[in-house]
């Protein structure tokens, strides 16, 4: 399974979504993706959820602007030869400018961002930030500006929550199942009246009557703007299933985030979406490349003292067994993808600190660009 | 301020990837080997705490995983299930059978958290509303990452303001109180020595103040050895590239920890800082391990043994 690097992998795509649990390190591979395609000579735009504030300002991104800036050619060093844009969500905002933008008057979008029920539905942390962040996606992708536009997707403890969650409120705007259930129309009427079905009125004891009437105004506020929903819901399906979108999965190589990384991959097959391959971060490489321990142990002792060469060789074996860990399961997760045959595996070493400036993102960078044997040396001489 | 293994329930958040899970079992282990009947409540039903202890089957049920510690997966649409069983008969039955109500409650913005919190609720009764179980002394959630969990325990309060009148509203009421009472509730932080969760804490701790809550203790995981003074890494520093293949390869795993140990103490004492002398800090080790099963659960929860 040779690969070409990111650049290869991205080849012809519009889009790059990617997902990945909390912790593994998405928001720097992004910006990483997005500073090395840039350098390449296209025009990109990173769409961030919550960086890291030193990674923020390195990027010259430190007001919230809901908008992607351009980074200062100055600030990515030489090898600028495209533009680098970049921005932050904020997904309370994006959630108010859609609503202003599918109202039918300005009125009625002032009336609904006062609704009890839309405010907690903007602001409620889980569901708002996916949807939102997919909304972004949606818009910058429509006004056409960029040659690639590259996604981190919210923090979450399951990659597939990114999925979801977006699908779970749209199909709560759109609203069939609440219209079914009730009229924005008359529900006083219907709840209250003897006319009222059984489904409703058990509804009515669980519930009480207040959050059915909120449910009730704010659908009626909405009232033709759930077929926008419902259409735009069906646009973004469509991007998302492009050809030209392509889903990159970050994962770190211990046991857990590759099992979430396979089950991953089996959701996006399910849902006919494109995989274009695993960015595998903190990998620990084999440091003693085939010497035997016991060599090793009597060469330290010699440039070192027997002390200090025991506490090195402590260290030494400690790191041997996260490297163990980690071929054992990038095997696991190269098995699954479909070994040869399969997408691409990208690994990126443990590297010795937080990744927090331009020259940090060059380093990792590096990594991604490189070719598959390009790469491999990278990483013996790391470890070396 | 009570201890915090004399609370009935204590929710663990944190980030993603900084080993909530493994803390909040390992404290749960912690807590049942000092005699409390204590279960771990996942809300993200990843089945981590089952994992480790190499145990399946139905999620939604409470196993017992050792002696005194068990455990629980609550997925929002089985507490939904059980509570319109429980508390509403043959009416409620009838409403979570219906695929279109079903729809209704799921979709309703902050009603998956309301059922799930729910649960955590009943859980931790003296008297259990489901029949025949018994209560605990204790029970520790497991958080959702998103958020930091802090939308579940927001959940009821808002939902209470919501549904002002009803049964709903009643219920939310009385679990927004219960979190609300500190000698109650106690709220932790699980945290690593990095410059995002670091921040994310603190931050957690603002977020809870506005709540009128406070973090009770933060836990700082992976926390790795201090092998070598600088001195001694400028010595190795000085040796590395100049010994045999094996050899460097030795001395570069070793200054590669010294930097990451270094760069995790700047981090520990920032989180410090900004925490002040009112949050206690726990700090465990990190753990090199291929996975983490019963025996490092068992180490952590050694660490844990001045947390009362």
């Amino acid at each position: 399974m040779s690969d070409g690097g990111i650049e290869a992998l991205l080849d012809g795509a519009r889009v790059c979504v990617c997902g990945g649990s909390g912790g593994v390190g998405k928001t720097t591979t992004a910006a990483a993706i997005a500073l090395g395609m840039a350098a390449a000579g296209a025009r990109v735009a990173v769409v961030t959820i919550d960086p890291a504030r030193r990674l923020a300002n390195a990027l010259g991104l430190d007001e919230l602007e809901n908008e992607p800036r351009r980074v200062e050619p100055a600030r990515l060093g030489e090898d600028a030869g495209g533009e680098l844009w970049a921005m932050m969500l904020d997904p309370k905002r994006t959630f108010d400018e859609l609503i202003e933008r599918l109202a039918p008057t300005p009125e009625r979008a002032e009336e609904i961002k006062r609704n009890r029920i839309y405010r907690e539905l903007s602001s409620a942390v889980s569901g708002s930030q996916e949807f939102t962040a997919i909304a972004k996606l949606h818009e910058l992708a429509q006004e056409g500006d960029f040659d690639l536009l590259v996604l981190d997707t919210p923090p979450s403890r399951n990659a597939l929550d990114f999925l979801e969650a977006p699908g779970r409120l749209t199909s709560f705007l759109e609203g069939s199942a609440m219209r079914t259930l009730i009229r924005p129309t008359g529900i006083g009427m219907r709840v209250l009246g003897r006319g009222a079905s059984p489904l409703l009125s058990a509804l009515r004891r669980v519930t009480g009557l207040d959050l059915l009437s909120d449910l009730s105004t704010f659908f009626g506020l909405l009232g033709d703007m759930t077929e926008d929903f419902h259409r735009r819901a069906a646009d973004v399906e469509r991007l998302l299933h492009a050809p030209t979108t392509e889903f990159l999965l970050v994962t770190a190589a211990s046991g857990t985030a590759i099992e979430e990384a396979i089950w991953f991959r089996r959701t996006l097959d399910q849902a006919g979406l494109q995989f274009a391959g695993a960015v595998v971060n903190r990998v620990h490489p084999d440091r003693l490349a085939g010497v035997g321990a016991d060599e090793t142990l009597d060469a330290l002792a010699d440039a070192l003292g027997a002390d200090l060469a025991e506490r090195v060789a402590a260290a030494l074996e400690d790191d041997q067994v996260l490297a163990r860990r980690d071929r054992r399961n990038l095997d696991r997760l190269a098995e699954e993808l479909g070994g040869a045959d399969g997408p691409p595996i990208l690994r990126v070493p443990q590297l010795d600190g937080d990744v927090h400036d331009v020259a940090g993102l060059q380093h990792v960078r590096a990594f991604l660009f490189a070719s598959e044997i390009e790469r491999e040396r990278m990483i013996s001489e790391l470890a070396g | 301020m009570p201890g915090l293994l004399d609370r009935r329930l204590i929710f663990v958040t944190g980030k993603g990837g900084v080993g909530k899970s493994t803390v909040a079992t390992a404290l749960g282990l912690h807590a049942a080997r000092r005699g409390r009947r204590t279960i771990v409540a996942e809300l993200a039903s990843q089945e981590g705490v089952r994992r480790a202890f190499a145990q399946s089957g139905d999620t939604f049920e409470e196993v017992e995983l050792a002696d005194g510690l068990f455990t629980i997966s609550i997925d929002p649409e089985s507490a939904m299930e059980e509570y319109l069983r429980v508390k509403t008969g043959a009416l409620g039955q009838a409403l979570g059978a219906s695929r279109l109500f079903q729809a209704f409650a799921m979709a309703t913005p902050g009603m998956r958290e309301l059922l799930s919190v729910g649960k955590v609720y009943e859980l931790a009764q003296f008297t259990r509303r489901t029949g025949g179980a018994d209560p605990y002394d204790l029970v520790i959630v497991d958080s959702p990452a998103a958020g930091h969990g802090i939308g579940i325990l927001r959940t009821p309060r808002t939902f209470a303001e919501i549904a002002r009148v009803g049964p709903i509203a009643g219920t939310a009421q009385r679990i927004a109180a219960t979190i609300a009472d500190p000698d109650f509730t106690a709220v932790v932080a699980v945290c690593i020595a990095e410059e995002m969760p670091v921040n994310e804490t603190l931050w957690l701790r603002d977020q809870l103040r506005t709540d009128d809550l406070e973090l009770a203790a933060v836990f700082t995981n992976a926390l790795l050895p201090d092998r070598f003074t600088d001195r001694e890494a400028r010595r190795l520093k000085a040796a590395h590239g100049r010994t045999r293949t094996g050899a460097d390869g030795a001395l570069g795993a070793a200054l590669s920890e010294h930097a990451r140990a270094a760069a995790q103490r700047e981090e520990l004492a920032r989180l410090r800082e900004g925490l002040g002398s009112d949050v206690p800090g726990v700090e465990l080790p990190f753990l090199y391990n291929e996975i983490v099963g019963v025996p490092e659960l068992e180490r952590l929860a050694s660490a844990l043994e001045h947390v009362t």
